[in-house]
């Protein structure tokens, strides 16, 4: 374990050679590095195992509605061999919200996950338990979309009291 | 007699009969109204006579939206939001989510305010743990250590109440800075509280910790090995429980925790196995020691200074996006921010740490009595404006 | 006692009824006192001051308290057996105001002086098991049902030692008779049994004699250990903390009687009191004495003036239980609670197996000796 901690850049580059099929990008800005829907899981497992990331801890799991007609979901992942932190994107249509679940590579994802749903709504596909989390389970819709309006009713009671 | 029981629970499964005598599983609902729910948790238990064989946790009876009004405020007004998260340790919530605009926003902030905030930050960290441990107690039937934990926690609730008027939801870490400077005779205070608290540690290990009717109920129960806490993202006590040497304040270090003297506590197994909820209980336990630690020197290190010179007129942080973490009682508190220019945040989203280590109840508690699960969900600390938000 | 009661009104039916009503009276005094009691040793245990504001010092809360329960709305659940529901409140309260009935609480006065007292005692005392099963089971909630059937299976248990602790004093004494019992341990503290028992010759009401031997210095620590026994296992069929189990409210809510509210849920509540104060009587009668008084007489007794001693007797009685019944109070808010199974281990590979070799011992010393 005597290796560095790689930069996001250096993970990115390495990343790219070995999925050469996907089309992982880098932004520089954050920095981070946006994986396709369909690649998470594999990116993930492999950041997961391969020693010299070793990122074992899934810090958080963030659903966001980006405004212009797509939703983001964001991993943010620490590795407790080399200390360091690393942020991944995913970013998916809103009409056609589906990504791969990470809940069986970091069993954190499993509730965060339910909560992006939850509140954002896009759905994790191979998820083990696709409920919602913090709404009640026959609410409609998903709160955190820039789009969202409250309904004025939720079970014949009135919702802005 | 397990191997016997699932032998029967097959046969039950499968339709045949055994001729054995035939039992079947019950649905228990602990909570939301239940004495050891701390809250309105409710788990669905499906047990099998006292034992629990699954646990299905239902969550949202406190939430408050609190991303969702975010959203809807200006940055400074979302202070007393993060207040009403983790109702018992606002103190350190505040301080995450002003670190985490200042970072934005690149303000460095004064020397007095950094300390300032480590003392309340640590004081408050005590102030958490007491009731953890007290209600912990509760929850294994003792009820005088309570008592003697919130006596104490009266004490930092009245410093907390003199610095800026409020005891339990105070509004005060602002960005940039804080709301009141501390009034006279603060220091004091302080060191007198530290004081007197040292002996009730004492006290509490005497009446409740090394009782061999506690460690019975505690030891060896609730086990989480270390791998499967860091996969299930545990943090906190409850991390460091099971033997994980990881503690934000040393290993990612944010305001001025470099500066002291102090130790990580983690949890050796001494009274059953590691990682048992003896363990992580002791961690607590053990941690409020550290803190009078922290306090004492930053107490001695007070500078002088003016706490709202770097508060800014007007929080408008350029388009982009952090996450940062700090160590709360209860373990990470991580808080995503994205802005996109505006006055009010584009997303915050936040990672309780209440919320990553709950989510550990059903793999650790299967095959325990309902007792245990009692000592179990106590050892974990949660608290429910945080899980729910 | 009678005799007073016979001369003041007469042989008839209502001088026998106030004669056994006479316990109800003691026992809801001493409610109110433990009650009172209750909340002011936790409170000075736990530094603070309990109730304050009704009466000096607080001294009229429990009655408040009683005032409110009486109030109270008397709810039942809609699926409850109703019949079934309303019986077993009043069940455990009865089972232990019978246990009263054979109570010798000075030379004076025994509701009913049996010969077969402590048979008596153990046997009714199970009755209240029938009340808290009916409790759980008819107020179709699970919490309960858990509460109920842990209580049955901690009381069933614990009778055995309890009744093995009593076995052993019946067996040195060689009568069942609480009376008896008490007589045998007459004329000073040293003669009580957790002592060792008598130190000179006794003689019993039915002629019998004990007479000390050299087999005192083996009974000194045998019945000190009968007697932590008899104390542990009685603590226990009182569902007091450390056992407490069946209503533990952290896990159970209130276990059995989670359901009942208003004067039902004060019945259960007086049937705790009074098992505590059984508990801790039959434990001074085996085991401190009973009515004696601990430097062997009483000034009554010295004066002449019967009725005096009498009192005395009723005093030294009840301080004694009292004390017992305060240091049931003590242990709850000091102790945790255990778990079912440990519970479970305590009796019957602990005290039970102890109890059986103490007897063992005991019976043979009274052959031989």
């Amino acid at each position: 374990m005597a290796a560095e901690a790689l930069t996001p850049e250096a993970v990115f580059n390495q990343l790219n050679d070995t999925f050469s099929d996907y089309e992982l990008t880098y932004d520089e800005n954050v920095p981070c590095i946006i994986v396709p829907a369909n690649a998470i899981r594999d990116v993930a497992m492999q950041l997961r195992d391969a020693e010299e990331y070793a990122f074992d801890y899934l810090m958080s799991l963030s659903g966001v509605d980006n405004g212009d007609e797509t939703l983001g979901v964001v991993y943010h992942l620490y590795s407790f061999t080399y200390k360091n932190q690393l942020t991944l994107k995913v970013i998916v249509p809103k009409e056609d919200p589906k990504l791969k679940s990470v809940a069986r590579i970091w069993l954190t994802a499993d509730w965060h996950e339910r909560e992006a749903y939850d509140l954002v709504g896009m759905t994790f596909e191979g998820h083990p338990d696709h409920r919602r989390i913090l709404m009640p389970y026959d609410w409609e819709g998903h709160p955190l979309r820039k789009d969202y309006e409250v309904p004025e009713f939720y079970n014949g009671m009135k919702v802005p009291y | 007699m397990q191997e016997e029981l699932l032998e029967l629970r097959e046969d039950i499964a499968s339709g045949i009969d055994s001729g054995k005598l035939r039992t079947d599983e019950m649905v228990l609902n602990m909570g939301p109204q239940h004495p050891s729910t701390h809250g309105v948790l409710r788990l669905e238990l499906v047990l099998d006579g006292e034992v629990v064989v699954k646990i299905i946790p239902h969550l949202g009876y406190l939430h408050r939206c609190f991303e969702k009004h975010a959203e809807a405020m200006t940055y400074p007004q979302v202070i007393p939001y993060c207040d009403r998260m983790d109702y018992l340790a606002a103190m350190n919530n505040d301080h995450g989510y002003a670190l985490a605009v200042e970072r934005l926003m690149d303000i460095q902030v004064p020397e007095r305010v950094e300390y300032i905030r480590v003392i309340m930050a640590e004081l408050q960290r005590i102030a958490s743990h007491l009731v953890a441990i007290g209600t912990f107690g509760m929850d294994i039937g003792a009820f005088t250590p309570f008592l003697y934990c919130f006596r104490d926690r009266e004490f930092i609730l009245d410093i907390f109440e003199k610095t800026c008027g409020a005891r339990l939801l105070y509004n005060y870490i602002w960005i940039g800075g804080l709301s009141h400077d501390v009034y006279d005779g603060f220091e004091k205070d302080v060191m007198q509280f530290i004081k007197a608290f040292r002996p009730t540690i004492t006290e509490v290990n005497n009446l409740l910790n090394y009782n061999k009717v506690f460690i019975e109920r505690c030891a060896s129960i609730g086990v989480l090995p270390p791998d499967v806490g860091i996969s299930f993202g545990c943090s906190g006590p409850m991390l460091r429980g099971s033997g994980v040497d990881f503690d934000l304040r040393r290993d990612d270090p944010y305001s001025i925790y470099d500066r002291f003297e102090w130790d990580v506590i983690v949890g050796d197994g001494s009274a059953g196995t590691l990682g048992d909820c003896w363990d992580r209980h002791m961690v607590r336990v053990k941690e409020m020691e550290e803190s009078c630690k922290i306090i004492e020197q930053a107490i001695a290190g007070l500078p002088e200074g003016d706490i709202s010179e770097a508060i800014p007129k007007r929080v408008r942080p350029l388009a982009g996006e952090i996450y940062t973490r700090v160590e709360n009682p209860r373990g990470e508190l991580g808080y995503y921010i994205i802005s996109d220019g505006k006055g009010n945040p584009f997303r915050v989203k936040v990672r309780a740490p209440g919320f990553v280590n709950l989510s550990v109840i059903d793999a650790i508690s299967r095959g325990c009595l309902v007792a245990d699960l009692v000592a179990i969900l106590g050892s974990i600390d949660i608290v429910l404006g945080e899980v729910d938000r | 006692m009678e005799a007073l009661l016979q001369d003041l009104l007469g042989e008839n039916l209502l001088t026998t009824i106030v004669y056994c009503s006479l316990p109800l009276v003691f026992i809801l005094v001493y409610a109110l006192l433990a009650i009172l009691g209750e909340v002011k040793i936790s409170a000075w245990m736990q530094d603070r001051l309990g109730p304050m504001r009704t009466g000096p010092w607080g001294i009229i809360q429990p009655l408040a308290d009683v005032l409110k329960l009486l109030q109270k709305e008397d709810t039942t659940p809609g699926t409850a057996n109703k019949p079934l529901y309303n019986l077993a409140a009043f069940l455990p309260f009865m089972a232990s105001y019978a246990t009263f009935a054979v109570l010798p609480f000075s030379s004076e006065y025994v509701g009913a002086d049996l010969n077969l007292g402590a048979f008596y005692l153990i046997a009714v005392s199970s009755i209240a098991v029938v009340g808290i099963i009916m409790a759980g089971w008819s107020s179709n909630n699970k919490y309960s049902l858990y509460g109920a059937v842990r209580s049955a299976a901690q009381i069933i248990s614990y009778e055995v030692p309890a009744a093995m602790a009593v076995l052993i004093i019946v067996l040195f004494v060689g009568s069942l008779n609480l009376s008896d019992i008490t007589v045998a341990q007459e004329g000073g503290f040293w003669n009580w049994f957790v002592f060792g028992g008598p130190k000179g010759e006794v003689t019993l009401a039915d002629g019998g004699v004990i007479s000390a031997s050299w087999a005192n210095i083996v009974y000194f620590p045998l019945f000190g250990a009968t007697f932590l026994i008899y104390y542990v296992a009685g603590l226990a069929e009182t569902n007091r903390t450390p056992f407490d189990i069946p209503e533990a409210e952290s896990e159970l809510v209130s276990g059995y009687h989670t359901e009942y509210s208003g004067m039902k849920f004060a019945m259960f509540f007086m049937a705790e009191y009074a098992n505590m104060f059984v508990v801790s009587a039959v434990a001074v009668i085996l085991f401190f004495g009973g009515w004696q008084s601990p430097y062997g007489t009483t000034i009554g007794d010295l004066a002449g003036i019967r009725w005096l001693g009498a009192v005395e007797e009723f005093g030294w009685f009840t301080v004694k239980g009292l004390f017992f019944v305060f240091v049931m109070i003590w242990l709850r808010w000091t102790l945790p609670r255990l778990r079912v199974d440990q519970l479970m281990h305590v009796c019957w590979k602990v005290l039970i197996p102890a109890t059986f070799a103490i007897a063992l011992v005991v019976g043979a010393l009274v052959l031989v000796v």
